[in-house]
């Protein structure tokens, strides 16, 4: 309490800066004057007896100080006075400041922004409760069958049958609607859960309540929809009135009865559905008794003490019953359980992608510091005059480190919080990036990335690290200088030969650290290109889709006969050069996995299958409007009907697998259970995403699978705008009910392309940074060796060096040190090739491509930044230089 | 020639105290003095570092201080106990007896006692 008192005190004084200097005077001269007085009467002479006073009193100086103190905070005066000191150094070199400051700005934010995402993708739970026993089902190995999701009787069985689960539920992640409620429709995504959904979670209603097992009576029994928090406040206005409200979803009617907690969104960290509805009334009661529909992604709560293993070894058992008991649909391949929250497996990927780069930015850091560390070593030893001076006048060399710590602490402070809010301000943009929604069947998907306290924390942490790094090199040299030598010598000499190779070593680590870091990015761009340039099998460029929502009519369809009319309507639209239909588009999807069996085949069991290839429904028409070349046989045409033979295209993969060498046309295989025939065969493609390897396709005639939902594909040399205009105005005119969406093929498969371009956009950045960081390092290694030699390079101009002999001397360590940092960069670049691999496609960076590139790089670098200091150097008039020294 | 001592770490604030305790208030010179006479003039302290504790006990409370007139009618800085200080007085005055009284048995302690 006494100490608490006089700590306020003292701050207060410290504050007011009433220093008491006055008081203690006044005091000190009474004081002495009465022991005077008292002396003088004791029989001293006047000047004596003054003189016995001031004895008597002590060291006026050393008391003073005692009382100062005693009276404020000495440590924050101090404090106060070098931060100070340090603004005012620092503003009196504004060149060196402003490329200090951007580069903390820049290699500070790239590690927020980092962190950032790490923070909100792996080190956040998901909002619900209790994750640590929740568990995801996953097949235990690749099938050919590469659906992972498990048929709705299979969920049951499992839920029954188990021992080692306190509960299981589920989710079809990809139900798409029309929301219409009063005059307004909307298109919303969301989930279709299970009764138990919610309850399993532990996920408590915004208001309202949730889903609950016991609104469960099988098929249709419960027409209830849980609102996401976003969807409530962007369509209702967070009105709570809508609670017990009718909407309609498609043409089905549900009671909303509640809206989930703003920050519930599921279990899959980028996915944000719109709404939740039951299972059992999204869909039909033929498909739920369905084995072969697979929609559920499993989700399960482990009973205390049961390990994941025990569980899956479970679950693995039930799943081999399962196979002997339905042969024809269950496979029986083991489950095994992985933890929910990004894609399942892809997770792997995901987090590797993120400590690589988080990785890289910190070298990004280290190089920083590594070069603002060799810029103020540099600037200390220019200063060593000035703190030679002071160390003489009596400052302790601790002093002088702090003041020198100090000023790189105030440099990292600015640049850091300049960092911060760049960081903060791209963090809140990518927070507010929303997928685009377009025929994806994806529910929403955005990344929730908040500046919170761990980022803050992070962000100090990244600064005041860097700012030790670079400032105790600094305050090291300082510590070791003698002050007698430095005022003797001057600032060249010849102890300073030490300190160079310090310095020469923090340039080299510098520069191997950028190499590296160009070297990555080169092989990013590098796969990126590649990528861009990989046959996709079809051509984007100067395409147009449109969808045609049909969920309105009976049945979710129309006859063939009006979608033939649609596409004839389209054809007719001035500029259209070729249409047709598609069932789904590449990467959004698509129905996949589907088994072929041989000719006489009598049993369709799973075993029996050959190939499992992608299915795709086409029209007429549409091999060319796509721009996927036919290779033999024929299109399908509307003379294939289902009153003719079926028939099928398959691509060359498909054909290769199962004829090998003997031609394709004419074959017969079995898919969806009737004989087809091969009639034409089509290039390879890509179909679910840019990294597969080639996969088997196949594709059927529109005009025998009627039940298919078109897509329309519509090539035109018109701008895209302009005919996305037209497609709509043509539709809505044949069918005013449906709701039209039309977009560029391009932008729809710009999803796919996304975690490529995001990471070659990381990447890319890095190497920018490492790049520039190479650049300053370089620069103002070589402008301070000039403007150090000045005198001495005089000299030799004055007696008769030649140019390329003043080159040499002005800029020839910095151009040695670049031919070796790149050297050892390139190495450990190409030794990395193991932590490029799963980020960027087809990664090599033994490519001379990106080995040349990368040399060319630092060499044109090393060139452009010691080109300034050698031009310096050249223009150095003797007689000039003489008088000035 | 007599050996003096030097102040005890802490100890000065305690004379302080008490000689403030026993006289009222007094300024800075006032106290120095006391305290020289009561100790005997065994004690050699240097009379400017009695103002950095005067105002530590200051600013911890334990005093409070006023300018007025000296002896001499200059004008001085008056110090005075403060009710937080007598309590803390009585404090270190129990605590000092304390120690003392401890340090006193230890140096009358005989070995035979110590069996």
């Amino acid at each position: 309490m006494r100490a608490l008192n006089r700590f306020f005190t003292r701050l207060l004084n410290f504050t007011t800066r009433s220093g008491g200097g006055e008081r203690l005077r006044e005091e000190i001269e009474s004081h002495i004057a009465a022991q005077t007085e008292e002396n003088i009467r004791a029989g001293m002479t006047p000047e004596e007896a003054r003189r016995h006073a001031r004895l008597k009193f002590g060291a006026m100086e050393a008391i003073r100080q005692d009382y100062h103190a005693e009276k404020g905070l000495p440590l924050f005066e101090d404090l106060l006075l070098d931060i100070r000191y340090a603004l005012r150094v620092l503003r009196k070199s504004p060149a060196f400041t402003l490329v200090a400051l951007l580069t903390l700005m820049l290699s500070i934010g790239a590690n927020v922004v980092v962190f950032g995402i790490v923070n909100a993708v792996l080190l956040h739970p998901l909002d619900v409760s209790d994750t640590q026993n929740l568990y995801q089902l996953r097949l235990g190995q690749w099938t050919s069958f590469k659906l992972l999701t498990t048929s709705y009787p299979a969920f049951q069985d499992y839920r029954q049958r188990n021992t080692t689960f306190s509960a299981l539920g589920g989710y079809y992640g990809w139900s798409e609607a029309r929301l219409s409620w009063g005059n307004s429709v909307k298109s919303v995504y969301g989930y279709a859960v299970t009764g138990n959904y919610f309850e399993m979670l532990g996920v408590q209603p915004e208001i309202g309540r949730l889903i609950q097992a016991t609104d469960e009576h099988g098929p249709n029994s419960a027409p209830y929809v849980v609102l996401s928090d976003s969807l409530w406040r962007s369509a209702f206005n967070a009105d709570p009135g809508v609670i017990g409200t009718t909407v309609r979803l498609n043409k089905d009617s549900f009671t909303v009865v509640g809206v989930a907690p703003a920050r519930f969104h599921g279990t899959e960290q980028f996915v944000w559905p719109d709404y939740f509805i039951p299972v059992v009334n999204y869909f039909d009661a033929e498909y739920l008794g369905n084995r072969t529909g697979r929609p559920l992604v499993v989700l399960g709560r482990l009973k205390p003490g049961v390990t994941p293993q025990q569980a899956a070894k479970n679950l693995s058992a039930i799943a081999a019953q399962l196979a002997k008991e339905y042969p024809k649909t269950d496979t029986g391949v083991p489950l095994r359980l992985v933890r929910p929250g990004l894609y399942a497996d892809d997770g792997d990927v995901i987090r590797g992608f993120l400590y690589s780069v988080t990785g890289l930015a910190l070298l990004v850091l280290v190089a920083a510091c590594a070069n603002l560390a060799s810029l103020f070593a540099a600037r200390a030893a220019d200063r060593s005059r000035e703190l030679a001076l002071r160390v003489a006048l009596g400052a302790s060399r601790w002093r002088l480190v702090r003041q020198l710590i100090t000023e790189a602490v105030v440099l990292s402070v600015l640049g850091g919080a300049a960092g911060l809010v760049t960081a903060g301000l791209l963090l809140g943009t990518l927070s507010r990036w929303q997928s685009p929604a377009f025929m994806g069947n994806a529910p929403v998907t955005h990344l929730a990335v908040s500046v919170d306290t761990r980022v803050y924390l992070a962000a100090l942490a990244f600064t005041l690290v860097s700012a030790l790094l670079f400032g105790i090199v600094a305050a090291r040299q300082v510590w070791q200088s003698s002050p007698l030598q430095a005022m003797k010598s001057g600032p060249a000499d010849s102890m300073t030969l030490r300190r160079f190779t310090l310095r020469d070593l923090l340039l080299g680590a510098q520069i191997a650290i950028c190499m590296l870091l160009v070297t990555s990015s080169l092989v990013a761009v590098r796969g990126m290109v590649r990528m861009l340039h990989a046959p996709l099998g079809f051509q984007p460029q100067g395409a147009m889709l449109a969808e045609v929502d049909l969920s309105m009519e009976p049945g979710g369809n129309v006859g063939l006969e009006r979608k033939k009319a649609m596409l004839e309507a389209l054809r007719s639209i001035p500029g259209v050069a070729a249409v047709g239909t598609l069932s789904k588009s590449p990467f959004t999807g698509g129905i996949r996995g589907i088994p072929v069996f041989p000719p006489g085949t009598a049993e369709f069991t799973l075993k029996n299958s050959v190939l499992a290839p992608y299915g795709f429904t086409i029209s007429p028409g549409y091999l060319e409007a796509a721009g996927t070349r036919l290779l033999r046989g024929r299109d399908v045409s509307w003379r294939d009907t289902t009153k003719t033979p079926r028939v099928a295209i398959v691509n060359e993969t498909f054909a290769r697998k199962i004829w090998g060498e003997t031609p394709a046309i004419g074959q017969r295989f079995i898919f969806f259970e009737e004989l087809r025939e091969v009639v034409g065969v089509v290039e390879d493609g890509k179909y679910h995403e840019m990294t597969e390897s080639p996969q088997p396709a196949v594709y059927l005639p529109l005009s025998q699978d009627e039940e298919s939902w078109p897509t329309f594909v519509v090539r035109s040399q018109r701008a895209p705008n302009e005919m996305a205009a037209a497609l709509v105005r043509t539709l809505t005119g044949l069918e005013p009910d449906a709701l039209i969406t039309v977009q560029s093929w391009p932008d729809t498969i710009a999803g796919a392309l996304f975690p490529a371009r995001a990471s070659t956009m990381t990447l890319g950045v890095m190497g920018m940074l490492a790049a520039m960081l190479a650049v300053t390092g370089i620069f103002g290694m070589a402008a301070y060796n000039v403007s150090r030699r000045m005198r001495e390079l005089g000299i030799r101009v004055a007696l008769g060096a030649r140019t390329k002999h003043l080159m040499s001397a002005a800029v020839g360590r910095p151009i040695v040190l670049l031919g070796v940092g790149s050297l050892v960069g390139l190495l450990l670049g190409v030794f990395a090739s193991r932590l490029l691999g799963p980020i960027v496609y087809q990664a090599n960076p033994r490519d001379p491509v990106v080995v040349g590139g990368a040399v060319l790089t630092m060499a044109l670098l090393g060139m452009a930044a010691s080109a300034l200091p050698a031009l310096r150097a050249l223009a150095v008039d003797p007689s000039k230089l003489m008088r000035e020294e | 020639m007599k050996q003096k001592k030097d102040v005890q770490q802490g100890t000065l604030a305690l004379m302080l105290l008490k000689t403030l305790d026993v006289l009222g208030p007094l300024h800075g010179y006032g106290i120095a003095r006391r305290i020289e006479q009561i100790s005997g003039d065994l004690l050699s302290v240097n009379q400017g570092t009695l103002y950095p504790v005067l105002l530590r006990l200051e600013q911890e409370g334990a005093i409070a201080s006023d300018w007025g007139p000296s002896e001499n009618n200059r004008r001085a800085r008056f110090y005075r106990l403060t009710r937080a200080g007598r309590k803390l007085l009585g404090a270190e005055k129990r605590d000092w007896e304390q120690t003392a009284a401890i340090i006193a048995r230890f140096f009358d302690v005989k070995a035979g006692e110590l069996v």
